[in-house]
């Protein structure tokens, strides 16, 4: 089983879950498991059956944009982020 | 060189040794360069003692010429006028006893160029013992002009502890009044303060710290058509707005000025935090392309925001500011680090700069127009 580590605006979709563990040998293989578990999320991460652009992926530190993308193979002891920006902070501007 | 001195040269009082310089003897000083750098003889010539066989050859063609050592204490210099007397060197004298003697008898002395005055040695003693600060540390930081982007939840931590080190010029965008909601985690303002526009919050509270500051205050909001003379008079960018819009045009616009940005983002127990330097590094838009929607990306007025959250963030950011003011250390550039303040985790992910981007990449406009990459540590403070 790898991790997948839950940001804080998709934690709701999770029952508040921080991580999920699942199953999977790539990316897509471990997504589908996610969206198995927590069908709420396949909508927000994804659009048109595509990750959404505004969501970055890393195999533990490495963004996958710069490996295989979505075939990027995963490990049992693999950590996979899902990371959308966040922009909390002053109300300016 | 010889560990016994060979008394074949001349050991001399600090009283000789000046009544000698003055008669024409060359002063050649055998100490290290911060011992040089403290304080030294007008008129000296520095040659470190383990230089002297390399050097003195060129310091010193004529070996008749009379020459007078010193060191601190006179164990050096007596070792390196042995030597020279080796050498053939005919008229050498080793000053004997402590270099200070030499100042007491009235010896011409240059005192070190003085980065700080006396208030701000004071003041600043505490940073400027540590060895990557110093003198000259703290003078880049007095002469550091820091642009906060948002006088709020992550603005305030950073200018208190910005300006409580010295930072010289503290430039505030925000066009906010305080509220009372504001008070759980924007520790620059207080009850006192409610309605009060936050850049005069802020200037009170900042001055009150440390008058030595400025505090620059741009009562606007940052956008596109101001964005460039906003940042422009300015060696850092600290980020800490809420809303991406804000976030692409100060990016861009910092990509084009070659501004380094530190950006930090907090959303109830999250905060991440890196650095942009543009060029060196990716920028903002290299990390994420795709503006969210609205819905992922709620303001700390929506979603909540733990008070410590934007004091963690922001002392994260504002250290990022001093290693890009000092030139010192390893930034966070090229790595989003995450805090987790539920689990009390730190995580880090790579980023990288994105050769497609469109701010920063091989067909950007400002890539195109700009040929030299920017050099952080002659960019600010310097």
């Amino acid at each position: 089983m790898s991790t997948v580590r839950i940001p804080p605006v998709l934690r709701e979709n999770t029952g508040g879950s921080r991580s999920v563990e699942v199953t999977g040998g790539t990316v897509t293989e471990a997504l589908e498991d996610l969206f198995a578990r927590h069908p709420a999320l396949r909508d927000r991460v994804t659009t048109d059956g595509q990750l959404s652009g505004f969501i970055n992926v890393y195999v533990n530190d490495r963004d996958v944009r710069y490996r295989d993308g979505l075939a990027t193979s995963v490990g049992p002891e693999d950590t996979i982020i899902l990371l959308p920006a966040m922009a909390g902070g002053a109300r300016q501007a | 060189m010889t560990d016994q001195p060979n008394r074949t040269f001349r050991e001399v009082t600090a009283a000789e040794a000046v009544g000698l310089a003055r008669e024409g003897y060359r002063v050649i000083d055998v100490r290290e360069q911060n011992e040089w750098d403290a304080g030294h003889v007008a008129g000296a010539t520095l040659v470190p003692l383990r230089e002297l066989p390399e050097r003195i050859a060129e310091v010193a063609p004529d070996r008749a010429a009379p020459l007078l050592l010193h060191c601190a204490v006179g164990a050096r210099s007596g070792r390196a006028a042995a030597y020279l007397t080796q050498l053939g060197y005919t008229d050498v004298v080793s000053l004997k006893g402590p270099i200070d003697h030499w100042k007491q008898q009235g010896g011409p002395w240059e005192e070190p160029a003085q980065l700080l005055s006396p208030g701000q040695q004071r003041r600043y003693a505490r940073q400027v013992l540590i060895p990557e600060i110093g003198q000259e540390g703290q003078r880049r930081l007095l002469d550091a002009k820091v642009l906060l982007i948002g006088a709020g939840g992550l603005g305030s931590p950073i200018a208190l502890y910005l300006a409580a080190s010295g930072v010289g010029t503290i430039g505030l965008v925000d066009d906010d009044v305080v509220d009372e909601s504001n008070l759980q985690r924007q520790v620059l303002h207080g009850v006192d303060r409610l309605g009060m526009r936050k850049v005069d919050s802020a200037e009170l509270t900042l001055r009150g710290l440390n008058p030595e500051t400025v505090v620059t205050k741009h009562v606007e909001r940052l956008m596109a058509d101001n964005v460039e003379r906003l940042i422009a008079g300015y060696d850092v960018i600290v980020d800490g707005t809420d809303n991406f819009d804000t976030r692409y045009v100060l990016n861009d616009a910092a990509v084009k000025l070659r501004k380094p940005v530190v950006h930090g983002s907090i959303y109830r127990w999250d905060g991440q935090v890196t650095t942009f330097v543009p060029f060196d590094g990716p920028c903002y838009r290299c990390m994420y392309p795709t503006q969210p929607p609205a819905e992922l990306a709620p303001a700390c007025s929506v979603a909540g925001v733990l008070g410590v959250l934007p004091g963690i963030a922001g002392m994260l950011q504002a250290n990022e500011v001093f290693k890009l003011v000092l030139g010192v250390g390893e930034t966070l550039a090229g790595r989003l680090l995450m805090f987790d303040a539920m689990g009390t985790t730190f995580d880090e992910v790579r980023i990288w700069r994105d050769p497609a981007c469109p701010a920063c990449g091989e067909g950007a406009a400002t890539a195109a127009t700009t040929p030299e990459p920017a050099n952080v540590a002659s960019a600010v403070g310097a």
